[in-house]
């Protein structure tokens, strides 16, 4: 996959709680089919940087450029909030940490899948059924659940709801807080393979935010690694996690339990 | 003469209520926040509608006022009892001699004129409200002009029960912008909304008035291959045999004994007079 621009630009992307850092000058590119992961302990800035790029919190300096479809490369800070949530249920996709966050609770599997098609405009309701159908067995829910509501579901079902929900509309960017967060490690294990797979076949570009080494070790291609809001170290996944160089880096990868 | 400022209400609050009126008007089927005021009845009673009637009569002005198309409820002659002493205003169960029509949940049978307002009831104004419970987050909705979230309301009727079985408050677009509750009406009346009468919508305890002009086009929502239909129980009426109007069910014996009749009395019994007049 060759692109001679990048699908992401942030520049300098700063944002303050009053006088405390949430992150400070964040820079980085993002190539069409590339993942990035952001790690770091509690409180080191990453869901704050997360939420500023999703434009779910609003920026004190910088921009985050993104290569839309019509226009090329445009600051996603600078839109109207129109164009920006438009973008975000087209082009983009947030998935949450707790999959409540991003799930329609008290709507059937199916109508969950199928709300994005529906905001873009589909209206068959025989063609929103089959492709609800066809993106609930992608990411493995027996078609006989699509009528269920997401609270018959487990916790693992909830979170692949979740990411069908998201990937339905195909979109070329998804941001991802935790996706890992709060399921056991089997669950977890399959999670990650089937996001793995899914980032493959669909060719996106993802930000995964996480503090779990094992999920960027398997899905980043590269890697940031944050402190204090600062990014203290970046480069590609192994070599971060195998070299670390940053004193802070070394410790965060001596702290993973071996088994 | 009695001792109420003319249909109650003091002329500042029904300057107000003029002023939210128009605006409606001005953009149809935007809800337009006003201040309700209180009402000597009690929320779900229709304050919202007796405040809209307030601000639109006349003294000249012929009242009706139904309840489920009934002229003879409760409601329907507690609010014409409260106009006539508050106001002095003509009253009638015609629908054609009335110039002001309150109603709660209904659109009578018989077509409405371009010399009549028909005034609405509306327990909550927001169609988006059962999906979205912010207020904030629906009124930027409505701005953006977001509304797939109203199609799923519709899609998780046909996964549960096979077709669309909202049968009442059933969502409407109005003139290609926005999405509107049109009250309660059974969806029989849906396609009555594109009339000559203005037609004018008023939710006391949620505090907002909205309007349609005279010939708003009028679409409910639905799916191409689950289209829109008015339906209404397959019978005819038991009193005047009448096959297009819509009917209320009415248990009328403890073993099971049902029958059908006219939800509008006033086009029940004109509808009567008829049949009893070619006998």
């Amino acid at each position: 996959m060759m692109s001679d621009r990048p699908l992401l630009d942030v520049r300098s992307v700063t944002k303050m709680y009053g006088c405390r850092i949430g992150c400070s000058s964040v820079s980085f590119d993002l190539w069409p089919g590339e993942v990035m992961g952001i790690v770091g302990e509690s409180g080191s800035g990453k869901s704050t940087l997360l939420n500023c790029l999703a434009g779910h919190i609003e920026v004190d300096q910088g921009q985050v450029l993104f290569d839309t479809r019509s226009e090329g490369m445009k600051d996603t800070l600078l839109m109207s909030e129109p164009e920006r949530r438009m973008l975000s249920r087209t082009d983009w996709a947030f998935v949450h940490q707790h999959a409540r966050d991003g799930l329609r609770m008290s709507v059937s599997a199916g109508g969950n899948v199928g709300e994005r098609l529906m905001a873009v405009g589909a209206r068959h309701y025989g063609n929103i059924r089959d492709e609800a159908i066809d993106w609930l067995g992608r990411v493995e829910i027996h078609h006989s659940r699509i009528d269920d509501r997401p609270t018959a579901f487990s916790g693992g079902m909830q979170q692949r709801l979740q990411i069908a929900r998201n990937l339905v509309t195909g979109p070329r960017l998804v941001f991802m807080d935790e996706p890992t967060g709060g399921l056991d490690v089997s669950v977890q294990a399959r999670l990650l393979d089937l996001l793995r797979s899914l980032v493959r076949e669909m060719g996106l570009s993802a930000i995964i935010v996480t503090h779990d080494l094992a999920v960027v070790r398997l899905l980043a291609d590269r890697l940031m690694v944050m402190k204090d809001g600062y990014v203290v170290e970046s480069g590609l996944t192994d070599q971060v996690l195998d070299d670390p160089q940053h004193a802070y880096t070394q410790l965060l990868v001596s702290s993973v339990l071996q088994v | 003469m009695n001792e109420y400022n003319f249909a109650y209400l003091d002329e500042q609050t029904k300057r107000m209520i003029r002023r939210a009126i128009l605006k409606g008007l001005a953009i149809p089927g935007y809800q337009v926040p006003f201040a309700s005021r209180e009402m000597p009845m009690p929320y779900g009673w229709g304050t919202g509608g007796v405040q809209v009637s307030a601000a639109t009569l006349t003294p000249k002005d012929t009242l009706k006022v139904i309840d489920q198309g009934a002229d003879d409820t409760t409601n329907a002659i507690s609010i014409r009892k409260f106009f006539q002493k508050t106001a002095n205003v003509e009253v009638t169960e015609v629908t054609k001699d009335a110039t002001v029509i309150q109603t709660r949940h209904r659109i009578p049978e018989t077509d409405l004129s371009d010399e009549q307002i028909l005034v609405y009831q509306v327990p909550i104004p927001e169609p988006l409200r059962f999906l979205e419970p912010s207020e904030p987050e629906t009124r930027k909705m409505h701005a953006l002009e977001e509304y797939g979230l109203m199609h799923v309301k519709l899609y998780e009727d046909i996964s549960k029960h096979g077709a669309i079985a909202t049968s009442y408050a059933y969502p409407v677009k109005v003139e290609g912008r926005y999405v509107m509750d049109p009250s309660p009406i059974p969806k029989f009346d849906n396609p009555k909304m594109e009339m000559s009468a203005i037609q004018l919508f008023g939710a006391g305890r949620e505090q907002r008035i909205y309007a349609l002009p005279p010939y708003t086009k009028v679409v409910s929502l639905d799916f191409e291959d689950y289209p829109f239909e008015a339906s209404k129980a397959e019978h005819s009426c038991e009193l005047c045999g009448s096959h297009n109007s819509y009917l209320d069910e009415v248990i009328v014996d403890d073993t099971g004994g049902r029958i059908f009749v006219c939800s509008d009395t006033d086009y029940c019994s004109s509808q009567q007079k008829i049949i009893k007049e070619a006998v």
